[in-house]
């Protein structure tokens, strides 16, 4: 690894930030330190290292007070893994985990992923609510247009197949004549 | 064995070299992680668990368009070297073959479809493993089919889900979409340059990885690199899709413009390594994996530079997948040491090279000063 370098840009901080660019064939390497990265819309490392899980969990553990506070004792109510269980092997027992450590996971989450919130496909239990119906509709109508616009047809009629699975028959209810 | 050869893909449609950037990109594969509702997940599974889960999988797998004529191979049911077959084609993971010395644990199993390059891992660390495999760079493409799959799936399996952290995982860095999508790309312009230390960088800023050739804790050998997405949650799949798919087009930008340095401005140098390469695999007796798939990395350079017109990106990939230990051990249809496994490895290239990547004499550069870069 390269020894310490000089901002290329301000000449006083320490670079950081090493920054590659190709034109014309050309490429030339930049090092800025990080208030000049950051001058450039460049962000420096941080949050998204490549750690594993285990690691991960250890590191936590240097501030235990504040982070496991009052989830020692847990133990899920199906599978019976406790907390220190999970701590181990960084692996949940089973879904009904998720619920029993909800608010330790939910910290963990934010730091592993940077949210706690699921945007993705919306799954139909094979007995859904009206709302999750709804839900499913509206996001793969919004899928169809995506494939519409990208004209990828293909894509288009298999989503439209699947719309039109989950649409329940009454979706345009029958217009009852008034007199 | 003799089941599975009977499926036309067995994971090996990808080596066709089919796919856009062929000679960077390998592979493409996206898999999915699913877990069914009131059963414990994978490491804390009882055996009543796992054959639960097996035989609701069979069931759905009847009726899914996707599975029509599927093969379920389950893993207790077949012998080492196939297992171990399956590893080598990426369709079955260390986790699911177990430990080497108890094998792998009861109603593990395999689903190999017929027709689209997708399978099913059941009973991993997660219950259900959803996956395709496809040639080159095609990352919308193998999201589709395996969605497809899951969509078909899950019609009929209860998944385990919650409103608000999505599909639930054994592992939290899975929850949410469970969608883990990776390419495979061979970057000796980025690690010969020295620019490779960057670019791996770049990708954790964005929230990329990168592995060796096996997956997870696997060594880069060969400059091969698994680049795939880190995180799971907060995104729609296809957002994770695209993103990892405009990255891995702008490293491939990169390696292209690496490579061009190179012969611009270590032409004979890079010349001499890549026919240095082709000649030892032209004549070795002995050849360990390591040492090949290093050689395979200076040819591969080589074929994408043009300095090797002779040879089909094809062949170099046949020859990585074919010349694993237990590929060899199939062919030659009994164990092999590791010291036999070596010349029957170098027996296999030689072979192959002789076939298909004839070298004609004639090709000398004839200008001593540079090299003939057609």
């Amino acid at each position: 690894m390269d020894t310490k370098k000089v901002c290329d840009k301000c000449g006083s901080g320490e670079a950081v930030v090493h920054l590659t660019q190709i034109n014309d064939n050309e490429m030339s390497t930049y090092h800025l330190c990080e208030t000049c990265a950051a001058a450039k819309g460049l962000e420096t490392a941080g949050h998204q290292v490549n750690v594993p899980l285990g690691d991960f969990l250890a590191q936590i553990g240097d501030e235990p007070d504040r982070a496991e506070a009052g989830h020692e004792a847990e133990a899920c109510s199906f599978c019976g893994l406790t907390f220190s269980g999970f701590r181990e092997t960084g692996r949940l027992g089973c879904p009904h985990c998720y619920t029993t450590f909800e608010s330790y996971l939910k910290g963990l989450l934010r730091r592993v992923h940077g949210s706690t919130q699921h945007v993705g496909k919306i799954y139909l239990s094979p007995d859904p609510t009206r709302t999750e119906l709804q839900e499913r509709l509206e996001r793969l109508r919004r899928k169809l247009r995506g494939a519409v616009e990208h004209e990828d047809f293909e894509r288009a009629a298999e989503i439209r197949d699947r719309i039109r699975a989950i649409e329940p028959p009454g979706v345009n209810p029958p217009v009852k004549s008034s007199t | 064995m003799d089941e599975l050869l009977q499926i036309s893909d067995f994971g090996l449609s990808w080596l066709d070299a089919s796919g856009g950037f062929a000679d960077i990109v390998l592979s493409t594969r996206v898999r999915i992680a699913r877990n069914l509702q009131g059963h414990a997940f994978g490491p804390r599974a009882r055996v009543s668990d796992r054959e639960a889960v097996l035989r609701q999988v069979r069931l759905t797998a009847e009726k899914v368009p996707t599975l029509e004529g599927a093969t379920v191979a389950e893993l207790p049911k077949l012998d080492g070297r196939t297992r171990r077959i399956l590893l080598e084609r990426r369709l079955a993971s260390r986790e699911l073959l177990g430990d080497p010395n108890t094998g792998p644990a009861r109603a593990t199993a395999v689903v190999l479809a017929a027709r689209d390059p997708v399978s099913v891992m059941v009973n991993e660390e997660d219950h259900l493993r959803l996956q395709g495999l496809a040639s080159g760079l095609q990352l919308k493409e193998v999201w589709h089919l395996v969605d497809r799959l899951d969509e078909e799936l899950g019609q009929d399996l209860s998944y385990a889900y919650h409103h608000e952290f999505g599909f639930l995982t054994s592992c939290p860095t899975n929850v949410g979409t469970g969608v883990r999508a990776s390419v495979l790309m061979h970057l000796p312009g980025l690690v010969l340059t020295k620019e490779i230390n960057k670019v791996l960088q770049g990708l954790s800023q964005v929230g990329l990885t990168f592995r060796g050739l096996y997956g997870e804790g696997s060594e880069v050998v060969g400059n091969f690199f698994q680049v795939s997405n880190q995180t799971t949650l907060g995104r729609t799949e296809e957002d994770l899709v695209e993103h990892l798919d405009r990255t891995v087009r702008q490293v491939i930008q990169f390696e292209s413009q690496a490579r061009q340095v190179l012969l611009r401005d270590a032409a004979q140098v890079t010349e001499d390594k890549i026919w240095r390469a082709l000649g030892l695999l032209t004549y070795a007796r002995s050849l360990s994996f390591e040492e090949l798939m290093n050689l395979l990395s200076g040819v591969r350079l080589g074929v994408g530079l043009k300095l090797l017109p002779n040879l089909r990106v094809y062949t170099l990939n046949k020859l990585m997948i074919f010349t694993q230990a237990a590929h060899l051990e199939q062919a030659a249809g009994r164990d092999l040491s590791s010291a036999e496994s070596d010349a029957h490895r170098a027996a296999y290239v030689r072979r192959i090279l002789a076939t298909e990547g004839a070298v004609e004499p004639n090709e000398e550069s004839e200008a001593p000063e540079g090299p003939s870069v057609r």
